[in-house]
């Protein structure tokens, strides 16, 4: 179990490498981050100083050596555009997105699970028709056209949810009382107001993973209920509960575990439509607008946390598997 | 040392108050939001030159020299200024001026912010070419401040319309993260932030001890909704009262609406094409080819009756109609009437394919040529559909027009090298003709500081004359002659192919007004409740 971990955590060491080389190299590519970030009527003097005080005056392997070196010591540069660190930056969004998140992974398994088993068990019944003819909905559906329906049916015709932004939020401790609600890491979920605020982009964001969960369920419902054990199962005389409950669905649940765990990752990691649609103000949003304007650091910083957190998820999906099912076991795993 | 702790701690204890507030969710017709579609990168006035950073700047701080919603020189913390010796201006301060943590307002901020200017750490974008020609700063008393230049320098008046003044007191050794946390953030406007999270919003309390008109509402909030279609919503669903930068999609749409209503005003801000001057009459054009796609041995842009054909191919008002919308207007040069620099005397745009045709053929090229055009696609208002447009309009009269757009990131830095023939690009002017004339159509000199965005490379030794002339002259009457004249010249050569002047458009809910603004700021004070 050990030497697993040590080789996994060797492993992420050197994709997060090869990642900011990659990022680093791609940026100088696109476009020159001064030509983009100055004032249109600065002279050449400015646009001199410019470059060298956001240290691209350097040539590119050593602008690479000064941020390795850096990085090191846990400094992953200063953002060009907000001159705050880039990390700081990205953890400031980071419970924005986190909430969105799980708030829609948490929808994905309170509805999905539950349609897809009643799908899987009555194949045939009409409601378990519309229920998989209301996922290809959910699949085939833009993200930003969804979101935006949602906007004028739910907030301009109806008026029943606001339209944007994250509403008032309140921190943890000042949720319990120990301080006043504004400071602290802020959270949406604590307030009537924020929830409210969170509705339609958790919501918007659950859809496809919805859908994605009513099918594995379904489709694993359907395939085990054929296996023998199940047969035996109800040869012996155990309830339907029991057999639908602990037999059958404990076996259907790897795949859906790992397609969730990947989707979480995903959804943390590029929840930009949902965001900006919505105007929550997350890591998604800062990402992109990063990229507008070429904003090196947090580029790199960014991607950096995101495959570090998909390196996270995946073991903590394969430590999962093996809970649930004895037979797996990891040293024998690849990555 | 001890005076300044305390009303530190008394101003973070209003803040904290302020959060507090906020918190309970308290809302009242005290209130306003605005929806601004740019984020706004820092509350630093002096760290980065961003139309959305000096907005709220402007909203917070303020400048010895205002500008109005027309774009004139108005009195701000200066009640007037005058060149007291060619190369001295003299600066007479408003009186009785507060910063909002109670400190008065004197020269000493004055001296201590220009010389802020140049040593704001790290700025991608900095303030201090505003200070640069400032050789020495003399404090004649608290409510007299002199600025010594080393040659006469007529726009220095202009230059303070760009800079916010900040509290000496406070801002000594503040950083840019001291402002973005609000610590530093204390100027003399009309309202104060109280809260700020970067990117997202910024929350405003009227200032009760402001020098100028009271502000209207308790409270402002500042919120940044990059997505065009999502700020339209939020404004129709009543979430915010103000929007700015409306998509001209949404323009029909909203002008039937009868809760809200637009504010708009003619802009600064001109569309137009650039084109390839650097290469000789005798050189290719990179992007310029015979019929047969051959190289043609010359560049017919040096020939200024191509560049006149090509102007007169287009079709300005059908843009402007069809594409922009009607929120444009059809230009012949960088500013529009009223504005120092205007030259009332150049005849309108004409749009005249045949007359284009013909002189395309005097100029040898009776069959045309092949050209690209080149822009961005997500940088100004349409910006791909324009070029399309001329693109067609070109091929009309036998000059075959391939288009290309691509993100600005890339865009810009190609324009910067020289890699096209003819681009289309933006220039937002500050309101003097000098101004587009310096950046855009002087010939490029580092030393002057000259022709920075000029991404063609015009020159013309007549225009630069002018130009000189005019940046030491201190009578304005004969100042705007010499820029009125270098810019006639500049545009009967057709340097640049002038398209169209944008409009600025705010949509504003009922119960508001706002007064719109030819600078594109959105400020929070020219929104007040309507009137009954």
């Amino acid at each position: 179990m050990t030497v697993y971990l040590v080789r996994r955590l060797i492993q992420a060491l050197f994709v997060v490498l090869a990642m900011s080389l990659i990022v680093f190299v791609g940026v100088y590519a696109i476009g020159d981050p001064v030509e983009i970030l100055i004032s249109p009527d600065a002279d050449q003097i400015e646009r001199e100083r410019a470059i060298v005080a956001l240290g691209l005056d350097l040539p590119l392997w050593q602008q690479y050596l000064v941020f390795l070196t850096n990085a090191v010591q846990g400094d992953l540069g200063r953002s060009f555009v907000f001159n705050e660190p880039a990390l700081r930056l990205i953890l400031q969004r980071m419970p924005a997105t986190l909430e969105l998140a799980f708030g829609a992974t948490f929808l994905a398994l309170v509805i999905g699970l539950p349609l897809g088993l009643y799908a899987g068990l009555r194949p045939n019944a009409s409601a378990s028709k519309t229920i998989m003819a209301g996922s290809i909905l959910g699949f085939s559906l833009p993200t930003f056209w969804v979101g935006l329906m949602m906007i004028m049916v739910f907030a301009v015709q109806l008026g029943w949810l606001p339209s944007t932004g994250r509403g008032t939020t309140c921190s943890v401790l000042g949720f319990i009382g120990l301080q006043p609600c504004s400071s602290g890491v802020q959270w949406s979920f604590l307030t009537i107001d924020g929830l409210s605020h969170m509705v339609m982009p958790a919501v918007n964001l659950a859809l496809f993973k919805i859908s994605l969960v009513i099918r594995l369920t379904r489709a694993g419902v359907r395939e085990t209920m054929l296996m023998d054990y199940v047969k035996f199962a109800r040869a012996k005389g155990l309830s339907p509960a029991r057999v639908t409950f602990v037999h059958v669905f404990k076996n259907i649940m790897i795949p859906v575990v790992t397609v969730v765990g990947l989707e979480l990752g995903s959804t943390i990691a590029f929840s930009v439509v949902t965001e900006s649609v919505f105007a929550w103000p997350g890591m998604g949003k800062l990402i992109i607008d990063s990229i507008n304007v070429l904003d090196r650091p947090v580029i790199v910083a960014y991607l950096m946390i995101i495959v570090m957190m998909f390196i996270t998820i995946n073991l903590v999906v394969d430590l999962t598997y093996s809970l649930l099912d004895p037979r797996v076991r990891l040293e024998n795993k690849g990555t | 040392m001890k005076p300044n702790i305390r009303r530190r701690m008394l101003a973070a204890s209003t803040i904290a108050a302020a959060g507090f507030v906020l918190a309970a969710g308290q809302a009242s017709a005290q209130t306003a939001t605005i929806a601004v579609g740019a984020p706004v990168t820092s509350l630093d006035p002096h760290y980065h030159q961003l139309s959305p950073n000096n907005a709220v700047s402007d909203t917070i701080f303020d400048r010895l020299v205002n500008v109005d919603d027309r774009s004139r020189e108005t009195p701000g913390l200066a009640t007037e200024w005058r060149a007291a010796e060619p190369t001295v201006w003299e600066f007479k301060l408003r009186p009785n001026v507060r910063f909002q943590n109670g400190n008065a307002f004197t020269a000493e901020d004055v001296a201590f912010t220009i010389a802020r200017l140049p040593n704001v750490p790290n700025s991608p974008s900095s303030y201090a070419a505003y200070a640069r020609p400032i050789t020495r700063i003399e404090i004649v008393d608290p409510l007299t401040i002199r600025f010594h230049t080393a040659e006469p320098y007529p726009l220095l008046p202009l230059d303070m319309t760009n800079v916010r003044i900040i509290d000496k007191e406070v801002s000594e050794n503040a950083t840019t993260e001291d402002f973005n946390s609000l610590r530093a953030a204390i100027g003399t406007g009309p309202y104060r932030a109280v809260a700020h999270r970067n990117g997202d919003r910024i929350e405003f309390e009227r200032f009760d001890g402001y020098w100028g008109e009271r502000a209207p509402f308790q409270r402002v909030n500042y919120r940044m909704i990059t997505n065009d279609a999502a700020r339209t919503a939020a404004l129709l669903a009543g979430d915010v009262d103000l929007i700015d930068q409306v998509p001209t999609s949404d323009l029909t749409n909203l002008r039937r609406n009868n809760s809200v209503h637009l504010s708009e005003t003619l802009g600064l801000r001109l569309v137009f094409l650039g084109l390839d001057h650097l290469r000789q009459a005798n050189e290719n054009s990179p992007l310029i080819t015979d019929n047969d796609g051959k190289p043609l041995g010359r560049n017919p842009l040096q020939d200024v009756r191509v560049r006149r054909a090509l102007s007169m191919a287009i079709d300005r008002r059908a843009i402007v109609e069809r594409v922009m919308e009607g929120a444009a207007v059809p230009a012949n040069q960088f500013l529009p009437e009223g504005v120092f620099g205007y030259v009332a005397d150049l005849p309108a745009p004409t749009y005249d394919p045949n007359g284009a045709k013909q002189l395309l053929a005097e100029a040898g090229y009776p069959n045309g040529f092949r050209i690209q055009l080149n822009g961005p696609n997500d940088r100004y208002i349409n910006d791909s559909r324009i070029i399309q447009a001329v693109g067609q309009m070109w091929t009309r009269i036998g000059v075959r027009t391939a288009v290309e757009a691509q993100p600005w990131t890339t865009f810009v830095g190609r324009a910067g090298r020289q890699d096209f023939s003819a681009f289309l690009i933006g220039w937002g002017s500050n309101p003097d003709g000098s101004h587009p004339l310096r950046n855009i159509l002087a010939t490029v000199n580092r030393d002057r500081g000259w022709g920075a965005s000029n991404r063609g490379r015009y020159s013309n030794p007549q225009v630069d004359a002018l130009l000189l002339q005019s940046l030491s002259e201190l009578d304005n009457a004969k100042r705007e002659r010499e820029v009125v004249d270098g810019m006639r010249i500049a545009m009967t050569d057709v340097g640049v192919i002038p398209l169209h002047i944008q409009t600025n458009i705010w949509a504003v809910r009922r119960g508001f007004e706002h007064t719109a603004r030819r600078d594109e700021l959105t400020r929070a004070q020219d929104l007040r409740p309507a009137a009954r």
